[in-house]
């Protein structure tokens, strides 16, 4: 770049009859496609935003929601999350050296970083269909009161108590329902014999005394699970913004498999040599990267703050 | 920093790898621990919030300019893609922020 420019005044580069930007029609195309792209992304994020702030007393916190890892009980929040992120950096790195070699017209080191890229996309989208699964399923159960608010059940530490601890005892019972549903008579009258409060979701931990809780109880229902129509975590918007968020991520993961797959074999097939230029590589490298530019993004404004 | 890096080996991707691997350890460290000193209100949010945001910043620069190359390429290039970025994002994220905060003490 530094050298480039030296000995082009302005007036030459922008003088007609030359690529002002020294870059090929594509390219420029696909950079103007990502730029269209974050601002979507931006959108979305934003609007998240602006809800979580409108009804910040019953948005859940990321941390408490996304707490499970496969094969370990318990809540480990952040790790399963971290694990996704560190698989969408290394394809990225993968993706970049088949770039690397792609400009060395190097077919099989280009086709064997690729095949790892969508390897590593393919593990990704997995992770999601866990993630997602386990959401869906939902962890410790919720009651939704009579003004159609969620709670939860907290014990005087202000720690969420499980259904499955509730109704079972401390000692027999899971951190996590596992599966096991609940009726609302058996959630209330195992609470009226605790000595546990009922507590809004939100990070300002707005809490009912017991015996306001117990009144509490008397017309609400058992919520076990996120979907469309309630969320066990808190706020039903928190629920569609995670589909629909990282639904949409999924989805530009997904064409990026699907993308790359095509030109993987296409270098299988020799296509670029007989080009004599791997352009298209960088072109579809620059798609995946930007899917995770977009989960670097997700991960802080969705998991992190 | 060099000019070509399509030349120069591999060894600049591994070293943006490393720091994208460690800067985004050191989040999940924070997220967990989440450090009493670091949760003092700063700018209506409080500190760790802000360092989070800053470190999101620092690997998304690192993967658009190296592992996307835009800083190998014309000036006018680079500023073409990150002035659009610079402007609108920040702007929405203003306004959305300060309007959410606002309905809810607003709003019923």
């Amino acid at each position: 770049m530094a050298t480039s420019t030296v000995d082009l005044t302005e007036e030459k580069v922008w003088g007609g009859g030359k690529s002002p930007f020294a870059a090929e029609y594509g390219k420029l195309m696909m950079w103007f496609f990502l730029i269209s792209d974050a601002l979507t992304f931006s959108g979305f994020l934003t609007a998240y935003g602006l809800m979580r702030f409108r009804f910040e007393e019953t948005w859940p916190i990321a941390e408490e929601v996304f707490t499970h890892f496969p094969f370990l009980e318990g809540d480990h929040p952040l790790l399963y999350v971290a694990l996704m992120t560190f698989i969408l950096i290394m394809s990225s790195v993968t993706m970049v050296l088949a770039v690397h070699e792609g400009h060395k017209m190097n077919r099989r080191r280009v086709a064997i970083w690729m095949l790892l890229t969508i390897v590593g996309g393919l593990i990704f989208l997995g992770s999601q269909a866990w993630e997602w699964y386990h959401f869906i399923m939902g962890d410790k159960g919720a009651i939704q009161i009579e003004s159609r608010e969620i709670v939860h059940v907290v014990n005087p530490e202000g720690e969420t108590i499980s259904f499955s601890q509730l109704v079972h005892g401390m000692e027999n019972g899971h951190a996590s329902n596992h599966h096991e549903t609940f009726t609302i008579n058996e959630v209330s009258s195992a609470f009226a014999k605790s000595e546990y409060q009922l507590a809004l979701p939100g990070k300002m931990g707005t809490t009912y005394s017991h015996e306001e809780s117990v009144a509490l109880l008397e017309n609400a229902k058992v919520i076990q699970g996120a979907n469309m129509h309630h969320n066990e975590y808190g706020n039903i918007l928190f629920a569609d913004f995670f589909f629909f968020i990282t639904g949409f991520h999924g989805f530009h993961v997904f064409s990026g498999v699907v993308i790359n797959f095509i030109i993987f074999y296409n270098v299988l097939l020799g296509t670029y040599d007989r080009r004599g230029s791997y352009l298209m590589v960088e072109k579809v490298g620059l798609y995946w990267h930007f899917v995770d530019l977009v989960w670097v993004f997700v991960f802080t404004f969705f998991y992190l703050v | 920093m060099a000019h070509d890096t399509h030349h120069e080996g591999t060894r600049r991707i591994w070293i943006v790898f490393f720091i994208l691997l460690i800067v985004t350890t050191v989040e999940v460290a924070l997220g967990i621990i989440k450090p009493e000193i670091l949760l003092t209100p700063f700018l209506g949010t409080h500190i760790l919030n802000v360092i989070f945001i800053v470190l999101t910043l620092v690997k998304a620069y690192y993967i658009v300019s190296v592992f996307m190359h835009l800083g190998d390429e014309r000036k006018g290039f680079q500023w073409t893609v990150y002035l659009p970025i610079l402007i609108l994002i920040p702007y929405l994220t203003f306004i959305l922020i300060t309007e959410g905060s606002y309905m809810f003490k607003m709003l019923p």
